[in-house]
Parts: structure tokens; C-alpha cells; sequence
């Protein structure tokens, strides 16, 4: 669905886990932008009607990429840099207490 | 909004304050065959309502005034009733649920507090008894797994609930407006005459006329019961509220200063601060109401904060509510109560019906009348 804009551009990659599969982003990624590289369609599902989201605003403002990471929930996709070995889980409906 | 002209704006009973209070007697009147006008402030209002903690919440309530814990088991009781008939008419559905509340107690300092306070009020005369329990912390434990270690025991109760109140608020506005109710929006009003039976309110959106009118404008009730000869002695008592985001249910049970709502939210509150007409948030306040409510569930430490806000409730000189009809001026009523949520089953299908009717009984309404508070009227 998105392509990079400069897909030969220098910069290292870094292995992260998408739903426990492995996808290499670049290490300047947000986790949001490593999300839509990874062709993901949805990042999460809203908690009441179960709705499908996915990054929108990409600035920190809309709330509509929260995900799971490293087994806390409802963590902002866009504003958190990807780090290698980063497990990142869509989230289902509504965060636990402890994710 | 609705507005209607001048010519067309007589009404059998205004009811002034748009809130959870003013809501639930304008519904119960519009069902009672009144025509209703709701004259609402704008959104600068004070509006006690916006402070609710949604609980319909009865074992520690009446130490003082026996007949204030009766009025709050049949409001509590006709909360079924309330929120199936607001359902079935407007399809809103109030999530009430009445699993029985707890109180947890961090002390045993707090424990025997917490149940002396309960056999106070089930020892005074004329009390009508109704059964609580004094648990310990293992029976508390099976029934709310996530407790933390410093709950030694907490006191329970199964006549104690909760509800949506966003819900609620929405449901009774609907459900006026269906029953014929006109809502009127940004119409404070100004002064209030009264002049053969009826009563003229005036505000800055031309007048109204109706031939009764209910007082039930929060604080602002200290300023309108002069005008039809009520002394309604209210202030603002400040509290503040945080919510954090939804999170998975875990909680089944309201606990009186913590409860999930039914879509997940935390909300934590319960602090009362004397603090005049400011309804500023305070962090000092919220961070007590924060780390006391992290001592009880320590797992709440991890879930983000989405909202704090402070309100201004109404508070009287003892706590109880005051129900009164004037006698200067024949069908003028007031209600002015702290507990909106609790009452508004009372409010809608009990006293509405009375007021409807021109008359408030004594058997139900008598100990609620602010001649309490006038030592002279009590002493001649």
C-alpha cells in the first residue's frame, strides 16, 4: 500500500516483531511508519465497536495507532522509535492491566 | 435548540437547571401528562452533574437523618424499573447493574471506622434495617482478585450499583424532549414573578410562563428561592475526578472512590475540598486521590491518565437533601441534593408525580424541608 520514497536511501536496518513475525525497518522509523512499510492494514481494533485502525495522523495527536509494545498496550506508534528486537502487537479492542 | 415564540411559551411547569436534577423531574413530569419547558444555562454553567461519580449507592448514607437512608434504598430500589422504562422509550441503554458495592478499607484503623459508621446509622431510631457485611480481605479477594496488600478487609453491600451517566443524562434529555418536554438551551434565568397562580421567568431570551416551577439549578438555587419565597442554604463543595484510558474489565464491583465503567474507563474520585466557587483542578488533590487509589489496585499504576477534571457539587449544611414547596407562592418546589445519579429514580417516578400534582406529601417530604435549619420555626 506504501512504498518508501527513497527505498535505496543509506541508513541500517533493525529487526522488529510484528505480531511475532520478524520485518526489517529502518532505524529511523517510527513504529507507525515500520507498520505501513510492513503493508500492515490495521494497527489496532477500537475497544467499544471493535472497529479496525489504522496510523493516521502520524504527529501524536489522533490516538488511532496504538499498539502493543514490548507488552505494554496502548503505547503511541508514531512518537516511539523502533529499536532492534522490539516486539510490537496489534491490539484487540481494549489494553489489559498489564498490556 | 427548540424555541418557540413568545405567544406560544406557557407551560403547566418550568423546570429551571438542566442537569441530572432538573432532567429526571422534567422526564418524570412530562410522563405525569405535564407540559414541560426545561430552561437549561449555556455550557459556562457550574453543573454539579458533571462531577457525578455515577454510583447509585446507598450502605453508608443517612447517619443523621434516618428517612435520607429509606429515600435513597427506594430510589436505589426503583433503579431497575428507571432504567428499563428510559430503554424501552428511547433505546438508550443506562448500563445500570447493581452487583453490590464495597468500601476497602487500607487499616484496620479504617476497617472498625468504616464499621462503626455502618452500625451508627442502622442503630438510629426509625432507621429502617437493611443488611451489610463487614468482610475480611480474603473473602474480598475472591470476589476482587487485584487487590493490593495493604486491603485489610472492606465493608459490602448488595444494595449498592452503578450506571452510565453520560447515558443517563442523554436518555432523560431524549426521553423529555419525545415525551413533549421543550428544552430550552442558554436560558439562565434572570428573576422569577409571581403573580396570580402563575409564575413569569425571565431571561435573556424573552419570558416564560408557566403555572408551577421547580427550582432544581444546583447552587444557583441559593439565588432563585428568594424570588418565590424558598430559603434553600446550598454551597459549592469542590471535587475532583481523573479517568484513565480503557483498559479490559477487571472490576465487577463499584468500590465507592474506584470503579471500570462498563466501557473500560477507570474513573477515581471522591475528594471533597471546600474551595468556594473555584472548580479548578488541583494536582496536589488529584495526586492523593492517584496513589491511594494505586495502593488499593496497584496494577493501575501502569494504565495512562486521559482525563482529570474538578467540579463544583451541592452540598447543604448537613448533607441531606432539601425538598420544599413554597407557601407564599403556591406551586413553586425546589430539590437541591448531592447525590443526582442515586436520586434520579426517586426524582423521576416519586416526587415528579407529587409535584405534577400541585402537592408535596408530608409522609415523604417533611424531613427534607430546610425548616430544619431555622431554629426559631423549630422552636415556636
Amino acid at each position: 500500500m506504501f512504498k518508501r520514497l527513497q527505498p535505496d536511501a543509506a541508513g541500517g536496518a533493525v529487526t522488529v516483531f510484528i505480531d511475532g513475525k520478524p520485518f526489517a525497518a529502518r532505524t529511523t522509523d517510527s513504529v507507525a511508519a515500520a507498520l505501513l512499510a510492513a503493508d500492515a492494514d490495521h494497527c489496532r481494533t477500537t475497544p467499544v465497536s471493535g472497529a479496525p485502525r489504522a496510523p493516521y495522523c502520524m504527529m501524536g495527536v489522533c490516538f488511532d495507532c496504538l499498539v502493543a509494545i514490548d507488552g505494554v498496550g496502548n503505547r503511541q506508534a508514531c512518537l516511539i522509535r523502533v529499536s532492534e528486537g522490539m516486539r510490537v502487537e496489534i491490539q484487540r479492542g481494549k489494553r489489559t492491566l498489564g498490556a | 435548540m427548540a424555541t418557540m415564540p413568545d405567544a406560544g411559551r406557557d407551560f403547566d411547569v418550568a423546570v429551571i437547571g438542566g442537569g441530572l436534577m432538573g432532567s429526571a423531574i422534567a422526564w418524570g413530569l412530562a410522563r405525569s401528562g405535564q407540559r414541560v419547558a426545561a430552561l437549561d444555562e449555556g455550557d459556562i454553567a457550574y453543573r454539579a452533574s458533571r462531577g457525578n461519580f455515577a454510583l447509585i449507592w446507598v450502605h453508608s448514607k443517612g447517619l443523621g437523618l434516618a428517612p435520607y437512608s429509606a429515600w435513597t434504598m427506594r430510589s436505589a430500589n426503583a433503579w431497575t424499573e428507571f432504567a428499563g422504562m428510559l430503554e424501552s422509550q428511547t433505546g438508550i441503554d443506562v448500563a445500570f447493574d447493581r452487583p453490590g458495592g464495597f468500601n476497602l478499607a487500607l487499616s484496620e484503623r479504617e476497617f472498625e471506622a468504616r464499621r462503626d459508621l455502618l452500625q451508627r446509622i442502622q442503630d438510629q431510631r426509625n432507621m429502617q434495617r437493611f443488611e451489610f457485611e463487614m468482610i475480611d480481605r480474603e473473602r474480598v479477594k475472591q470476589a476482587i482478585p487485584q487487590i493490593g496488600p495493604e486491603v485489610v478487609g472492606a465493608s459490602y453491600s448488595r444494595f449498592d450499583g452503578h450506571c452510565n451517566a453520560l447515558r443517563l443524562f442523554r436518555a432523560l434529555n431524549t426521553g423529555m424532549q419525545q415525551l413533549g418536554t421543550t428544552y430550552l438551551s442558554d436560558h439562565r434565568v434572570e428573576r422569577i414573578d409571581y403573580a396570580a397562580g402563575a409564575f413569569r421567568m425571565t431571561t435573556r431570551q424573552g419570558e416564560v410562563h408557566a403555572g408551577k416551577v421547580v427550582l432544581a439549578a444546583g447552587i444557583d438555587n441559593v439565588r432563585l428561592a428568594p424570588m418565590v419565597g424558598l430559603n434553600i442554604p446550598v454551597r459549592p463543595q469542590r471535587g475532583q475526578l481523573i479517568v484513565t484510558e480503557k483498559t479490559a474489565p477487571f472490576l465487577h464491583y463499584p468500590v465507592q472512590t474506584v470503579r471500570q465503567t462498563d466501557e473500560g474507563g477507570v474513573m477515581i474520585g471522591d475528594s471533597q475540598e471546600e474551595a468556594g466557587a473555584d472548580a479548578t483542578v488541583g494536582l496536589d488533590v488529584t495526586a492523593v486521590l492517584a496513589s491511594r487509589a494505586i495502593r488499593i489496585f496497584p496494577q493501575l499504576a501502569g494504565l495512562n491518565i486521559v482525563r482529570s477534571w474538578a467540579c463544583l457539587r451541592v452540598m447543604t449544611k448537613d448533607g441531606f437533601p432539601i425538598y420544599d414547596q413554597s407557601t407564599t407562592c403556591p406551586g413553586a418546589f425546589n430539590a437541591s441534593c448531592h447525590s443526582g445519579v442515586t436520586l434520579a429514580a426517586a426524582h423521576a417516578l416519586f416526587l415528579a408525580p407529587q409535584i405534577a400534582a400541585g402537592q408535596l406529601s408530608a409522609d415523604d417530604f417533611a424531613p427534607f424541608s430546610s425548616r430544619r435549619f431555622d431554629v426559631q420555626a423549630l422552636a415556636a
